[in-house]
């Protein structure tokens, strides 16, 4: 329901809002802006260049191991390639479009905000990511790509068994992602707590805020372990020192405990916001009420608390105490409860609703059956000796993408349907829409499941060939032929999506009788998202037609307007009262110079030019100076 | 106890070939067939919830136009709450603590390292950048690769690392343990029946880790005595004159920087020991057999055949590698 104005007071309050807010036009627009839909665009498109590219390392895989002593690619180059698969996939694709895209695009919006709580510092995520990105895939783009796994384990990774920079770029280059994801993280938890709308008290807060909230709050924590452990190693491979070295006293044990202290956390960080969407498409498509909210929004916190104490679950075979491993086995049992609580209430509140079995609904059917898969089969690696059994084998391999694929990237997809005809306005063509859902879901299947199979008779991951004659052929073929299905069936999304955008009928702004306060805007929104800030008083704030017809009037009576400058409300952290006004930045280079700055640093410590990279902190500094010596300007 | 041997999924994996010597769900151990059964039952659990999740949604797309639960109707707040916590928490919590005591107190009593001193023999396995190499302490017998165990016989076989870390995986016997620098780990070997038994590195080593493949042969005790006293002896000099330049060429050509040849000069330690290579049938670590044309091949062109391999490509005459491989032929 759109807040169209009629009076002539109405229609001049919003005329000075569209002044207000008014973004620098073409290039330059969106190279300053500080407009959390812009950079969400921006996240979303980059996101999806780094998703075509995993995509392709992901076909060249496949392609090599579709039969047995294959020479697709060398075995140096395969090694290069699952490696910066991985590092993609994770760091480049999952996180920045489901926190960059989908977070910064639709978390003000469900709140009532105008903008995230430090636009400037949004701004700088993007371009830091962005940068990072380009760094490592430099590496790649040279023949030196990291070539040690995403995990990287030491001391393959060391400087005697890997002397190539493929490893620095790995490491400096996650390094620098961090200061993106870290950015992002605290500017996602003050938003929440701080941007929500008069009378979004905690308790009111639509589910999909609760996952971002619970995400941002493990990044802030699980990513420190990893910038740890990767500038421990690089000391140990730039300056000489032992941290993992065995002959000199060091452990290479320590790397793997911080890097899972990291990389278990990390899973629910992929995972989390994938729920958060699956929460935010049910009670549209089934018109009711998630059930058993409070008990969803409390698992979805209480997951990430328990995935802190988890990570030895990956180090079952390297043979620690049994006192230890049965401890973290216990604990990896215990995170299993918060996820069993939630599947089991989508499940219900798809039965007890009256579902429309439209496009993105249908991700969400397909997550739910990918994430009982890989959670069944997640559980059982809780089970010591079926782990240390099958763990390293392809069997791992099928779970993880069941979870990472199946369960995070399918809500991600069905969220782009779900979302398009707000951002672009226009409908997409549904019955494409379904058939690429089952294309995919198909590919899906073909290509991972057989892996369980595989990893049972014995494969082991990371093999870049197979001799004949171990029955591993077949298999094989068959997943490679499903991952081209796959393939398929995401360029169908992309074509429906892409040919939508300047075909498709109008949406008008609320198509789905969606329940959150995006629904209340026009499609695409305003840069200020909402003419007047919205008062809630249910998670459901958009099935409360009162409230949405009181905003209305709210409007023309010139009551939380706020046309007298670039402001956003801002409100108590429980109960989301009225607490005062924010003055919001306008648009600025220094985020994209800031970015620049520390591109700069990174490059020169990778090249070993430790002046010069000092000299690029000194103008880090300078435009941090610039940055803060202009005040947020009204306009 | 195969419970879903009915099921499509134990026919996808019969047909892909059981047996084929690296299956997990061919065990050949108690541990092994411990580790299968909890698959086997797992997988049962797993079904049952899986098919339970699926029916589920089939009944919410048939009854899409009706809303409410089946049976129940539509049961309030504290009705969904109190449904939700009964099969999202009490349920899974009993599941899980039968999987727990299960696999972590009983199948894993029987997969641990065996107690120091409790196994009629021990072993030694070191894994290298991109091969294994056994010692048998007490008789002095060193090999690679090929990992001989008297059958039915408790073998404690500790598990090291001379560069990266390794992981010693011989599915159809026991689990899989990783060789981490610094921190030597044991495992039990033991085969109910005599055979070779693939296993095969599963920790990503580098760039040959797909081609760091071992065997673990089971010979009656009787067999084993004597394969392992062979094995602890140096090499019986070469009689034949193409042999004997063979092993001269050996000795003065890099060769015996990298390898040992027991009884020669040759004491390297980069490569495998070679002492009775002849009486091994594969070569670098199961990538090609051992014949005479693969041994020439290997010699010739070590990187075309495993590349990044440890071994350079010596410059050797026809001749001298003809020689050379004579020689090694001579090594039983």
């Amino acid at each position: 329901m759109a807040v169209v104005s009629h009076t002539p007071a109405a229609r001049q309050r919003v005329e000075r809002l569209d002044r207000i807010w008014r973004e620098r036009p073409g290039l330059v627009g969106w190279l300053t802006t500080t407009d959390h839909k812009r950079i969400g665009l921006m996240y979303l498109f980059a996101s999806l260049a780094f998703f075509a590219a995993g995509g392709v390392e992901a076909l060249l895989v496949r392609t090599q191991l579709a039969a047995p002593q294959q020479g697709v690619l060398s075995p140096a180059a395969y090694n290069q390639v699952f490696t910066v698969h991985g590092v993609t996939m994770i760091f480049l694709f999952v996180i920045p479009i489901s926190t960059g895209a989908f977070g910064n695009y639709l978390l003000p919006l469900m709140i009532g905000a105008r903008d995230m709580a430090f636009p400037r510092l949004n701004a700088l995520s993007f371009w830091i990511y962005a940068a990072s990105g380009i760094f490592i895939y430099t590496g790649l783009a040279l023949g030196h790509g990291p070539d040690a796994g995403w995990f990287d384990y030491v001391p393959l990774a060391s400087r005697q068994f890997s002397p190539d920079s493929g490893i620095d770029f790995y490491a400096l280059g996650l390094i620098f992602t961090g200061i993106s994801s870290t950015a992002a993280a605290v500017n996602f938890v003050v938003t929440i707590f701080k941007l929500r709308a008069p009378g979004m008290s905690l308790n009111r807060m639509p589910l999909f805020c609760y996952a971002f909230l619970a995400v941002s709050f493990a990044l802030i924590f699980a990513l420190p372990a990893l910038t740890l452990a990767l500038v421990l190693l690089e000391l140990d491979r730039r300056l000489g020192f032992h941290f993992f070295d065995v002959a000199q006293g060091g452990d290479p044990l320590l790397w793997q405990h911080l890097f899972w202290i990291f990389g278990h956390p990390e899973v629910y960080i992929i995972i989390l916001p994938a729920f958060g969407i699956a929460t935010s498409i049910i009670p549209t498509f089934t018109h009711r009420r998630m059930v058993a909210f409070p008990l969803v929004a409390l698992a979805e916190i209480l997951v990430v608390f328990i995935g802190f104490g988890v990570w030895v679950h990956h180090m079952f075979a390297v043979g620690l105490p049994t006192a230890i491993t049965i401890a973290f086995a216990a604990a990896s049992l215990v995170i299993v409860i918060p996820s069993a609580i939630q599947l089991f209430a989508w499940i219900t509140t798809i039965v007890a609703g009256t579902p429309d079995f439209k496009t993105p609904l249908l991700w969400i059917v397909g997550f739910i059956v990918f994430f009982t898969i890989g959670g069944l089969t997640g559980i059982m690696f809780a089970a010591i000796p079926f782990d240390q059994q099958l763990t390293d084998s392809y069997f791992v391999v099928a779970h993880f993408h069941f979870v990472i694929f199946g369960a995070a990237v399918f809500p991600i997809l069905g969220g782009l349907y779900y979302w398009f005809p707000k951002v672009s306005g226009r409908m997409y063509h549904e019955r494409a829409g379904k058939i690429s859902f089952w294309v995919t879901f198909a590919g899906t299947l073909a290509t991972f499941f057989p892996m369980h199979i595989l990893g049972l008779l014995g494969m082991p991951r990371r093999v870049y060939t197979y001799h004949h004659g171990l029955g591993w052929g077949g298999l094989n073929l068959l997943e490679t032929l499903g991952s081209y299905l796959l393939a398929g069936g995401l360029l169908l999304v992309a074509a429906n999506l892409a040919i939508s955008l300047r075909r498709g009928p109008p949406a008008g702004d609320d198509p789905w009788g969606g329940d959150t306060l995006e629904w209340a805007t026009t499609s695409p929104p305003p840069p200020y998202n909402y003419a007047v800030i919205p008062k809630v008083t249910s998670a459901y704030a958009m099935w409360d037609r009162e409230d949405r017809v009181e905003d209305a009037r709210r409007l023309e009576r010139g009551e939380l307007v706020l046309e007298q400058g670039h402001e956003t409300p801002a409100s108590t952290v429980l109960d989301a009262e009225w607490d005062e006004v924010l003055r919001m930045p306008p648009s600025s280079w220094a985020p994209l110079a800031l970015a620049a700055a520390v591109s700069g640093i990174f490059a020169m410590l990778l090249l070993g030019h430790v002046l010069t990279a000092t000299a690029f902190v000194a103008l880090a500094a300078v435009v941090l100076l610039r940055w803060h010596s202009v005040e947020p300007q009204d306009t | 106890m195969r419970i879903g041997a009915a099921s499509a999924f134990a026919l996808a994996i019969a047909l892909a070939g059981c047996g084929a010597g690296q299956s997990t769900l061919d065990p050949q151990s108690r541990p092994a067939r411990e580790i299968a059964d909890l698959w086997w039952w797992m997988l049962a659990a797993a079904a049952f919830v899986l098919i339970g999740a699926l029916v589920l949604l089939f009944i919410g797309w048939r009854r899409r136009d009706r809303p409410g639960l089946p049976v129940v109707g539509n049961l309030g707040e504290r009705g969904f709450n109190g449904l939700v916590v009964l099969f999202g928490m009490i349920v899974p919590l009993l599941a899980l603590v039968v999987v727990f005591v299960a696999a972590n107190f009983s199948v894993a009593s029987v997969t641990e390292a065996p107690a120091p001193g409790s196994t009629a023999m021990t072993i030694v396995i070191t894994g290298n950048q991109w091969f294994w190499d056994i010692h048998y302490p007490g008789s002095g017998a060193v090999t690679a690769n090929e990992i001989h165990i008297p059958v039915g016989t408790r073998v404690d076989a500790v598990l090291r690392s001379a560069d990266v870390i390794h992981s010693f995986w011989v599915p159809q016997l026991n689990r899989k343990a990783d060789m981490v620098p610094g921190h030597p780990n044991r495992i039990l070997l033991y085969a109910d029946h005599p055979g070779v038994y693939r296993g095969q590195c599963a920790e990503f080593c580098g760039l040959q880790h797909a081609n760091m493949a071992t065997t673990v042969i089971a010979q009656p005790p009787a067999q084993f005595r004597a394969w392992l006293a062979n094995a602890a002896r140096p090499r019986i000099a070469p009689t034949g004159a193409q042999q004997q330049r063979g092993e001269q060429v050996f000795l003065s050509e890099r060769c015996a920087s990298c390898h040992t040849i027991r009884g020669t000069s040759a004491r390297g330690t980069i490569g495998p020991d070679l002492t009775h290579l002849a009486s091994r049938s594969t070569l670098a670590a199961l990538t090609i057999p051992n014949t005479r044309h693969e041994l020439e091949r290997w010699i010739a062109d070590p990187q075309k055949i495993k590349p990044g391999a440890k071994m350079p490509s010596v410059d050797l005459s026809t001749s001298e590698r003809d020689a050379v491989v004579a020689y090694l032929e001579t090594l039983r």
